[in-house]
């Protein structure tokens, strides 16, 4: 076989079913890392409802449901670029995407003014204002920082990856014929979003 | 496999998206309002109940699962079951647990 005809091959080897077949996959892992902390969660909420309660008056409701739209809203952007580049609409798929990330970094500005006025308050870890209250409403806090934490780290990796499919977009990596790309890149995305629909009735409204 | 692009190219049209996205929304308006009100033991489920709808929308519509094939969905099932079973196993532990 000679070069070209490896070549030819090579680009007609593909199999973008079995490609998102592998990025599922790696969410299955996502939410068993997720799945864990809502068990611990859950078990220390049962344990101790009253804290758990009190703990969540602290929280700004506003701002969680803000972030929920914001974030919601960032799946749709995402959902329609894939749409846009099935159809060949580059560059609306390209603005889709930047709009994609300028949401990702509003959510995390609104994390910032959130976590700034927690800090504010005394309430973080170690703390003496922390180390005053009942155990269950540091475990509360605890659980907040942890889990919403590890998902704002998933925001930024997300944020990252849509950097480099509007790289691969721009270039011509990704066109309407070779999208799977940006369908798992998409994919990622809406998980964190998933995983956010869940942490915000869990920790912002609790009656 | 190009019927089956075919058809994926009209399930995901810009206009399911926008009505998915303002169901979403409507989700999330009711879910802070009905926080307000007290069901008292019944929140929580409440809360749960509307996660789960607002996922499942993600799920099928933005993940595409309606046109993935069944071993997608059989994947995810199992996935989901075995969530399940760990949450159910625990809890039959610590539904005993004395306060």
């Amino acid at each position: 076989m000679n070069n070209i005809e490896h070549a030819e091959s090579q680009a007609l080897h593909r199999d973008d079913v079995r490609s998102r077949m592998g990025m599922w996959l790696f969410l299955f892992s996502e939410l068993l890392l997720f799945g864990g902390l809502f068990l611990m969660y859950s078990v220390y909420r049962f344990i101790h409802q009253k804290d758990f309660s009190i703990a969540s008056k602290e929280m700004n409701t506003f701002l969680g449901t803000l972030n929920t739209i914001i974030l919601l809203t960032s799946s749709l952007t995402m959902a329609l670029s894939i749409t846009a580049i099935k159809r060949g609409m580059k560059r609306l798929s390209i603005s889709l995407q930047l709009i994609t990330i300028l949401f990702g970094l509003a959510f995390l500005v609104n994390k910032f003014v959130e976590w700034s006025a927690e800090f504010h308050k005394g309430n973080f870890p170690d703390s003496s204002v922390m180390l005053s209250k009942p155990p269950g409403q540091i475990l509360y806090f605890g659980l907040y920082y942890s889990m919403v934490g590890l998902h704002g780290l998933h925001v930024i990796a997300g944020m990252s990856i849509i950097c480099f499919m509007i790289y691969f977009t721009i270039k011509g990596h990704i066109n309407e014929n070779n999208y799977v790309k940006l369908e798992a890149a998409g994919l990622y995305w809406h998980l964190v979003d998933i995983i956010w629909i869940f942490l915000f009735p869990l920790f912002y409204l609790i009656t | 496999m190009q019927k089956n692009e075919e058809k994926s190219e009209e399930a995901y049209s810009y206009g399911i998206y926008i009505l998915v996205w303002l169901a979403l929304i409507s989700l999330t308006g009711l879910t802070a309002v009905i926080a307000g009100i007290n069901f008292g033991k019944l929140s929580i489920a409440v809360a749960l109940v509307i996660a789960t709808i607002k996922s499942y929308l993600v799920l099928t519509e933005f993940m595409h699962l309606k046109s993935e094939g069944r071993e997608f969905k059989v994947f995810i099932f199992v996935a989901l079951i075995f969530l399940c079973i760990s949450f159910t196993l625990l809890f039959t532990d610590y539904s005993f647990f004395v306060r």
